[in-house]
């Protein structure tokens, strides 16, 4: 009679029931107010969970070896916990949808569609919602992109500024520390333990980096310290690392940049102060200095200055069209 | 209800249903009489008729054999690229054949499967039986469309056997990688002409879609009548007219570059590099919804056939639609928050805003299955199935749309398994719901269940299996579009997991192979309406005769076709309480 001959025993369900003694159809509004206990207390719970508690699950992300790095971590472990119970209840209530309304007879369901309450509701919510992690997002970003201004020697709090430039090239990275005449760089993945250059950063100071790049696009990125940004030509990105716990820690260039991109590796190695004052001295004593260390010959002239809100007053550009 | 037909020209494609192709009952008192009107095409036949067909029946078939082809190439090479990542120093392809591999994989499956498999494909085929109208508004222009796309997808396609090999810069072709100093070869400029090519064939069927669906909808069918397929392959076409040019432009520009001597994208001429992204992603955002919106439109048409009612929210679908569309215009940027030179907050509130309207779509399609009597065919568990994957790629797209986070996972696994669970979930999940669903109004026949519920539990797994370890290797730190990394990073495992996944949805895919070649070689007649589907398209016969229809049941509400073999059930009720006289005027009243 019909197509399910192919090995289904499903029959297509007549279409003479009577409507009215349908399962489905009388159960609506009971069902419904549970809907609306379920997705008001999620609306409760999310800030809860977001703002009041202090257990980060890790989720597989680092905890971060900076302060930047922590307050990112904690973000995304209070937005993963939330997209964990919002979207466990939308799964479980698929799930308990499809079990509870299988065709059990050839029985015509109730021909029923919208409900203004309902649809109110579940626009309402999830804006509520977005909103919350909306707010919560911009505080950590806020904190992450903080910078201290171009320059500076110390930050407003008397903790000492040490500047390194990262230039990112094909295919490896140059790292100067302009201000203790050391240059450290490497290609590919020469340098220790075949990790590429490494970069020595000391732990509870401010290290700001300056990042460009010499020919295409490379992605700064670090696990440890939940962050990457790009290099771009033409471009001079800043951002702040604050880092809280010493320990060597690998970093890979992110954006595809050619041939032998995923062997563009560095690392970072972060040590007391002291140790890395004793560091940046062997390292002008191995003639590691600015001048021994030209940059890989491209064409590229220097990239122009890009100013940042934060860092404007100190060091006002006169480049104009920079984004 | 339907009745098939037995008689053998019933099921030849391109046969016009005879005298007899409505049985009595196929279509309640009055289907059979009206088709003796129709009068067969005349035409060529054969080779011919595919080569000089404007029907959007034929072009629409061709679509999607040609996207299906080149889906199962770019797939062929995903298994490439995950033999290669199982083995940390594995040597199987080396980097520049790596690079090129995964730079045509995503080529292949966004530009010439995802988007043309839906609006070159399935909705060439069924957005005018859905509306009721005889063919495309523009029928010509329609083969121009196709014709452009297998030129475009063979130029890409072929740009592996020049010198220097195909394109390897990701299919986003960032500049300065992508000018003529980066990637000399011939590849890029194929790849160049291929999107060229492909987006005046996405234009065009974005004209005729608007147009199709704005002007020869059938006497009856206003707009709020519309069934969801279509209304989203409207919006899509306005999406692709929004979107398209934009990337033309963009490849123009760089075509410049590399050939003519301008610094559009270069610093050294002055140029600003970012501009190529600016450009790349204004196409690309609108263009992630230019592949979902038609998948969504396949399965907000499904549900209610296998839940045997109405659709929960048809208004809160269509604003959710216009909403998503008009959003995905302005969050081009949060591809780019780690450039450091985008404004974060406006980019990330307006990609958190866009989890709210789909999020109205899943209460829509849970709310359509609420109370009804669902039957699990093969449509159905995909449909479901990619209920699942969409929600799991949605949940982490949120968390993507934090800039923090993003600077935490940004172009690593974690947004690779998180676009993949978007994207196979929807053109996957959802496309081969549709072509499931449709595959028997197209063909006449119907496709093995067995077979086809095979196909979707191990698609099922292997999805899982695949993508869930590729969240914890990105939090772990592993980079994409990397060929090896060092047996100390600790990745290993979680990518032989991903491999053996991987390798279990290529397998899925021989079923459905199998499945094609079974229905081809002993045929299960579909008769029009096997699924007791309620759109127009269900009121033809199966294959529709050339100019689709020989009549049109009364129009007087989302599903005509429903109403008319469901005379008494014609009546809907509001959900939260009694009919309204508002609705009784638009449902109630068929004459017959």
């Amino acid at each position: 009679m019909n197509a399910f001959t192919n090995g289904s025993p499903t029959a297509l369900p007549a279409r003479d029931q009577p409507v009215a003694d349908l399962p489905g159809g009388d159960r609506g509004p009971g069902r419904r107010r549970g809907w609306k206990r379920a997705a008001v207390g999620l609306a409760v719970a999310a800030p809860l969970i977001l703002g009041g508690c202090n257990f980060y699950p890790s989720y597989g992300a680092s905890k971060g070896a900076t302060t930047q790095g922590q307050d990112t971590f904690k973000l995304y472990s209070g937005m993963m916990t939330t997209g964990i119970i919002v979207g466990g209840f939308v799964g479980i209530l698929i799930l308990f949808t499809i079990v509870r309304y299988r065709r059990r007879s050839d029985a015509m369901p109730r021909q029923f569609h919208e409900s203004v309450p309902i649809e109110i509701l579940y626009t309402g919510i999830p804006i509520v919602i977005v909103a919350i992690l909306f707010v919560f997002t911009v505080i950590t970003e806020n904190k992450v992109d903080a910078t201290v201004p171009v320059n500076a020697t110390v930050t407003a709090t008397g903790v000492p500024v040490q500047h390194v430039k990262v230039t990112a090239f094909q295919w490896g990275w140059r790292f100067d520390y302009p201000d203790h005449n050391v240059s450290v760089s490497g290609e590919v993945t020469n340098g220790p333990g075949g990790h590429g250059p490494q970069m020595v950063l000391p732990v509870g100071e401010t290290v700001q980096i300056t990042l460009v790049s010499n020919d295409v696009i490379h992605g700064f990125y670090v696990r440890d310290f939940n962050f990457s940004r790009y290099a771009l030509p033409g471009v001079v990105n800043f951002f702040d690392l604050d880092i809280v716990r010493a320990g060597t820690y690998d970093g890979q260039c992110t954006q595809i940049c050619g041939l032998y991109h995923s062997e563009m590796l560095f690392s970072v190695r972060a040590v007391s102060p002291s140790q890395y004052q004793t560091w940046l001295a062997g390292e002008v004593a191995s003639g590691h200095t600015l001048q021994r260390q030209p940059l890989p010959a491209t064409s590229t002239p220097p990239p122009y200055d890009r100013v940042t809100p934060s860092n404007a007053l100190a060091a006002p550009s006169t480049k104009k069209g920079s984004l | 209800m339907t009745t098939t037909i037995e008689s053998p020209e019933r099921i030849e494609p391109e046969e016009p249903g005879g005298p007899d192709a409505h049985g009595p009952g196929g279509h309640g008192p009055d289907g059979p009489g009206h088709d003796a009107e129709h009068a067969p095409h005349h035409g060529p036949t054969g080779i011919l008729n595919w080569l000089t067909s404007t029907d959007h029946k034929v072009i629409g078939k061709s679509y999607m054999i040609t996207s299906l082809v080149l889906f199962f190439i770019s797939g062929a090479m995903a298994l490439v690229m995950r033999s290669q990542l199982a083995d940390p120093t594995s040597s199987l392809v080396n980097f520049q054949t790596y690079n090129e591999l995964f730079t045509m994989h995503g080529s292949l499956m966004l530009y010439l499967f995802a988007g043309p498999f839906a609006f070159g494909g399935l909705a060439n085929y069924i957005v005018p039986l859905q509306v009721g109208a005889p063919d495309m508004a523009f029928p010509r222009l329609n083969a121009l469309s196709y014709w452009l796309y297998l030129g475009g997808s063979s130029v890409m396609t072929l740009s592996f056997l020049v010198a220097g090999g195909a394109a390897s810069f990701g299919w986003v072709a960032y500049a300065p990688l992508s000018n003529s100093i980066n990637s000399p070869g011939a590849g890029t400029d194929m790849w160049l002409m291929s999107l060229g090519l492909t987006g005046f064939s996405a234009i065009f069927t974005g004209v005729n879609l608007v147009a199709t669906i704005f002007y020869l909808r059938a006497p009856g069918l206003t707009m709020f009548r519309v069934p969801i397929f279509s209304w989203n392959m409207l919006v899509t076409g306005i999406l692709i007219l929004i979107a398209f040019p934009v990337l033309f432009g963009a490849v123009v520009m760089l075509f410049c570059d590399r050939h003519f001597g301008t610094h559009i994208f270069s610093v050294q001429g002055g140029g600003v590099p970012v501009l190529w992204q600016h450009l790349f992603w204004f196409f690309g955002h609108p263009e992630v919804y230019i592949l979902a919106l038609p998948y969504f439109g396949m399965v907000t048409d499904i549900f209610p056939v296998f839940s045997r009612k109405p659709l929960f929210g048809y208004r809160g679908m269509v604003f959710a639609t216009l909403s998503i569309a008009a959003l995905s215009t302005g969050v081009w940027a949060h591809h780019m928050f780690t450039t450091g030179v985008v404004l974060l907050p406006f980019f990330s509130l307006l990609s958190y805003l866009i989890a709210v309207p789909t999020g109205i779509k899943f209460f829509n399609w849970i709310g359509t299955m609420w109370g009804g009597q669902l039957s699990f065919q093969t449509p159905m568990l995909f449909s479901i199935g990619f209920l699942f994957a969409f929600l799991m790629g949605g949940v982490t797209g949120v968390l993507l749309a934090s800039p923090p986070v993003d600077f935490m996972t940004h172009d690593t696994y974690f947004v690779v398994a998180h676009f993949h669970q978007v994207l196979i979930g929807t053109t996957v999940f959802a496309g081969f719901a549709g072509f499931y669903f449709w595959y028997p109004k197209m063909f006449g026949r119907m496709l093995s269940e067995r077979l086809g519920k095979l196909h979707f539990w191990l698609l099922f797994i292997g999805f899982w299996v695949t993508f869930m370890p590729q969240y914890l290797v990105g939090l772990k730190g592993m980079p994409r579009r990397i060929a090896d990394y060092l047996p100390t990073n600790g990745w290993t495992g979680l990518n032989q997991i991903s491999t053996v996944g991987a390798f279990i949805i290529g397998f899925s895919f021989l079923f459905f192979l199998a499945n094609l070649v079974q229905a081809w070689r002993k045929p299960v007649p579909a008769g029009d309406n096997p699924w007791d589907g309620g759109a127009l398209e269900w009121f033809t016969s199966s294959p529709p005769p050339h100019h689709n229809f020989t009549h049109l049941p009364p129009i007087r509400s989302e599903r005509p076709t429903w109403d008319y073999n469901h005379p008494e059930h014609r009546k809907v009720e509001h959900g939260d309480g009694p009919t309204t006289p508002d609705e009784e005027k638009e449902t109630v009243g068929v004459p017959s």
